[in-house]
């Protein structure tokens, strides 16, 4: 990816918005570091990648959908739909890899569903995807009104696992399974077709269309893409709640959009980075942080934050556009 | 290319008897059309003759509803550009059909590019697009945004991706309507190159004189009909342009034009001087006078819309000045003429005019309270005088103050439309097309209300297609051809024959006044 973009001139202005958001990420890390003395640590940054690793891989799965242009409202309660199957399934005694295929499988094919939808129909993705979370919220309690919570004793383990690196920083495996998927997808985004028409569809729908492009491939395939991802954050959020409830992650795919838009991708689509998504999400637990150290105050100043986040990064995309045309 | 002319050598490209419906629309019926290997075969009508729509069906955009493609002798029934592209068949569009959000070598590339190890190669990528580049003249950075560039370097990054794919068939929709002469040249190099590589070359353009630079054939095409195919050397410009208008020239009558031409003693009203705007219309010198219409005539898309939305102020000028009422204008806007007392009757009355779910009386307000400010109402009283003075002025049908503009006919949505703007008694009324798509009797009384206005010491300015209707209802005309004034005529010389030999006139005679 940075082969692609690291050679031009332009460096900084492509760029411009995922090196605002690295900088809020290293101002409201460094203000905790100056208020807070234990702040500082490297437990701290692991720990919000380890508070924080199913919201990277929903973000990842969001910013595909965003870059063409579209968004899905879907991802929490596909997420809480994971949980759910998760827990079902592996307390009916299943082999946990078949419970994770099954869940993952799900997952997609509500996606392909989504995306088909939205594709042949020329429904509108809000509308589309609105439906999506109300049918997936209710399918949870389908399966159960109640939460239920993860008895499998391999899965507990895998949860419970923890990497011990240098400086007795410890990780758990839920890190290493959003990093992954990040870097599949930067893999993906950057050096495959796929990608590069996801972004093109993104800038202009017909014009890749009349490039020959495989739009509609791309369009559904973002679905796909984000369904998956919805669902393997869902399992590793049950992996961190060791629970499946259908009101797991209410509201979250606001959280998720709100990290890909502070990330710099513009909802329009076309323009930005996973690295930026991946930095939203980082800020956003950052802050986060902060209030949870801070103490005295309520978590609704994290919604305050955001919501000014957000705010100010929506404003400053609409400046770089404007500059730029 | 001379012995190119005579029909020779198989048609790479034949279609026949091609129609395309939209919904409720016949874009195309019944064309047919033929390419030949190493020929540059211009395709001539007017916007909406349906030269694009015949592309598009070639090239797989919308595939026809009836008749038979074959290329190369092998019927084809492509439903996706990236077959056509696969057949051969590159294709340049008329905007700039690429993405600004991507870079320039994955503009040319991008469905062709360069992989290594199954993933895309960038380095071999950027090499690649580099030389292409090379053939079309470009020597820009091929990692940088396409959208970070010019519009003419876009249109030449278009044809690079036209190039990438060895293409039998290349078609050009419109490929120099951004560039300026120099790019216009390395263009047509580039396209005698691949002539004479044995490429059939379509190429749309509006410019007459390119046409016959450039081209060994000509199709024409009207109202989605084929006229003919001719070659350039038995037909001249006039005669061109009269098949693409549909006239025969013997039978073009002269028509009785409005009696007394006023003779414009006092200040003009309005007057632009070298006024602008870069990609719409060059520099234009334009006076107007009270009580006189002006015409603008000029084929579609030779920048009629274009100069009157940049003298109402909806377009900012880029260059030159706007004197009105004695006064300089500086660009600010569409308000700014309206508060001075300028109305535009936009072309596009579903777009930009009218409202279709309130009444006729309702519409007819809106203008009026605009100009007078939200925060004072206008009496019913004095509202219901105004909506009935103005249906009887201009014989709204029906009659009713509280029918609904969508319930209503084209021509009377059109006076609604012309009263909306009579209301606020503007000093300069610019009518764009304001009989298109009419029928003949509104369109007489729209004409009569427009010399009434000018009668009663309104200033007109009156855009149409209709060549006979600019000659009617005008006391000068002002002629525009790609984008430049070429003509400005008064008295006798108003006249649609003189019309046409203006527009169909080599450009060095006329544009070498005025384009600078």
């Amino acid at each position: 990816m940075s082969t692609l973009a690291l050679s031009s001139a332009r460096f900084p202005q492509r760029f411009l918005p995922v090196i605002a958001t690295f900088a809020v990420f290293v101002v409201t890390f460094g203000a905790g570091s100056v208020r807070y003395e234990n702040f500082a640590s490297g437990q701290v940054v692991a720990n919000l990648f380890v508070d924080n690793a199913f919201l990277i891989v929903l973000a990842v799965g969001m910013t595909f959908v965003i870059l063409t242009g579209g968004i899905d409202l879907s991802v929490g309660a596909v997420a809480a739909l994971s949980t759910m199957i998760a827990a079902a399934t592996l307390n009916a005694g299943w082999p946990p890899l078949l419970s994770i295929i099954t869940v993952l499988g799900s997952g997609a094919t509500l996606g392909l569903l989504m995306g088909l939808v939205i594709h042949h129909f020329e429904v509108q993705p809000f509308i589309v995807t609105l439906a999506g979370m109300f049918l997936a919220r209710g399918l949870c309690f389908l399966i159960s009104v109640e939460s239920v919570s993860i008895t499998e004793p391999a899965f507990r383990e895998f949860a419970s696992g923890a990497i011990t690196l240098p400086g007795d920083i410890t990780l758990t495996y839920s890190v290493v399974i959003a990093l992954a998927v990040v870097l599949a997808a930067l893999y993906v985004l950057h050096l495959t077709r796929f990608g590069r028409t996801v972004y093109a569809v993104g800038g202009s729908e017909s014009s890749a269309r009349l490039m020959g492009l495989a739009t509609s491939r791309a369009k559904v395939g973002v679905y796909v893409v984000s369904g998956f991802c919805s669902a393997l954050g869902g399992l590793i959020f049950s992996l961190y709640m060791l629970s499946g409830y259908g009101l797991h992650a209410v509201g979250m795919e606001l959280d998720v959009i709100a990290a890909v838009v502070i990330g710099g991708t513009l909802l329009a689509g076309g323009t930005g980075y996973l690295v930026g998504s991946v930095v939203g999400v980082l800020v956003l637990g950052t802050v986060q942080s902060l209030i949870s150290f801070e103490g005295t105050l309520s978590s609704w100043w994290t919604k305050i934050v955001i919501g000014a986040l957000l705010l100010a990064f929506i404003v400053l995309q609409r400046l770089i556009v404007r500059r730029q045309a | 290319m001379t012995d190119s002319s005579a029909p020779t050598g198989t048609p790479v490209v034949e279609m026949r008897d091609i129609s395309v419906e939209f919904p409720g629309v016949k874009a195309l019926s019944g064309v047919d059309f033929r390419l030949l290997p190493g020929e540059v075969h211009a395709l001539m009508g007017e916007n909406g003759a349906g030269k694009s729509t015949l592309i598009k069906a070639l090239t797989g955009v919308h595939p026809p509803t009836t008749g038979v493609i074959h290329l190369h002798g092998e019927p084809i029934a492509f439903d996706a550009p990236g077959q056509a592209q696969d057949a051969g068949i590159s294709t340049v569009y008329q905007e700039v059909n690429l993405l600004p959000n991507l870079s320039v070598a994955e503009n040319i590339l991008l469905g062709r590019e360069p992989r290594r190890l199954g993933h895309i190669d960038g380095r071999a990528m950027r090499a690649r697009a580099k030389e292409l580049l090379t053939r079309v003249g470009l020597s820009i950075d091929p990692g940088s945004l396409l959208g970070s560039h010019p519009i003419a370097v876009q249109q030449l990054v278009a044809i690079a991706r036209a190039l990438v794919v060895d293409a039998r068939v290349l078609v050009l929709d419109e490929p120099t309507s951004s560039l300026d002469a120099d790019e216009v040249a390395e263009l047509f190099r580039i396209v005698r190159v691949l002539r004479d590589d044995g490429v059939a070359i379509l190429f749309v353009s509006h410019f007459l004189d390119q046409v016959y630079e450039i081209a060994d054939r000509m199709t024409v095409l009207r109202n989605g009909s084929l006229v003919g195919e001719y070659l350039p050397s038995e037909m001249n410009h006039i005669e061109l342009v009269a098949a693409m208008l549909g006239r025969e020239l013997g039978v073009l009558e002269e028509v009785q034009r409005r009696s007394e031409a006023r003779a414009p003693g006092t200040a003009p009203l309005l007057t632009a001087v070298a006024l602008g705007r870069t990609g719409a219309i060059a520099p234009v010198d334009l006076e107007i006078h009270a009580g006189e219409v002006v015409g603008l005539a000029g084929l579609l898309g030779s920048g009629r819309t274009e100069l009157a939305r940049m003298l109402f102020g909806a377009d900012r000028a880029h260059t030159g000045t706007l004197t009105f009422d004695g006064r300089e204008h500086r660009p600010r806007g569409p308000r700014a003429m309206i508060a001075q007392g300028v109305a535009f009757c936009s072309e596009d009355r579903k777009a930009e005019g009218v409202v279709a779910d309130l009444s006729i009386r309702d519409n007819l307000v809106l203008a009026l309270q605009a100009a007078r400010g939200w925060a004072r109402p206008i009496p019913r009283r004095t509202s219901d005088a105004l909506v009935r003075e103005y249906i009887e002025k201009l014989d709204i049908r029906p009659a009713d103050p509280d029918a609904i503009m969508s319930t209503l006919s084209g021509g009377n949505q059109q006076k609604v439309l012309l009263a909306r703007w009579l209301v606020t008694k503007p000093r300069l009324l610019i009518l764009d097309e304001p009989t298109r798509g009419i029928d003949i009797g509104a369109k007489a009384h729209i004409q009569k209300v427009v010399a009434d206005l000018a009668g009663e010491g309104m200033a007109v300015l009156f855009i149409s297609a209709e060549l006979e209707e600019v000659v009617r209802v005008s006391d000068r005309v002002v002629v525009l051809r790609d984008r430049h004034k070429v003509a400005e005529l008064t008295g006798q010389d108003v006249s649609v024959d003189k019309i046409m030999s203006v527009i169909a006139a080599p450009s060095d005679n006329h544009t070498a006044a005025v384009a600078s």
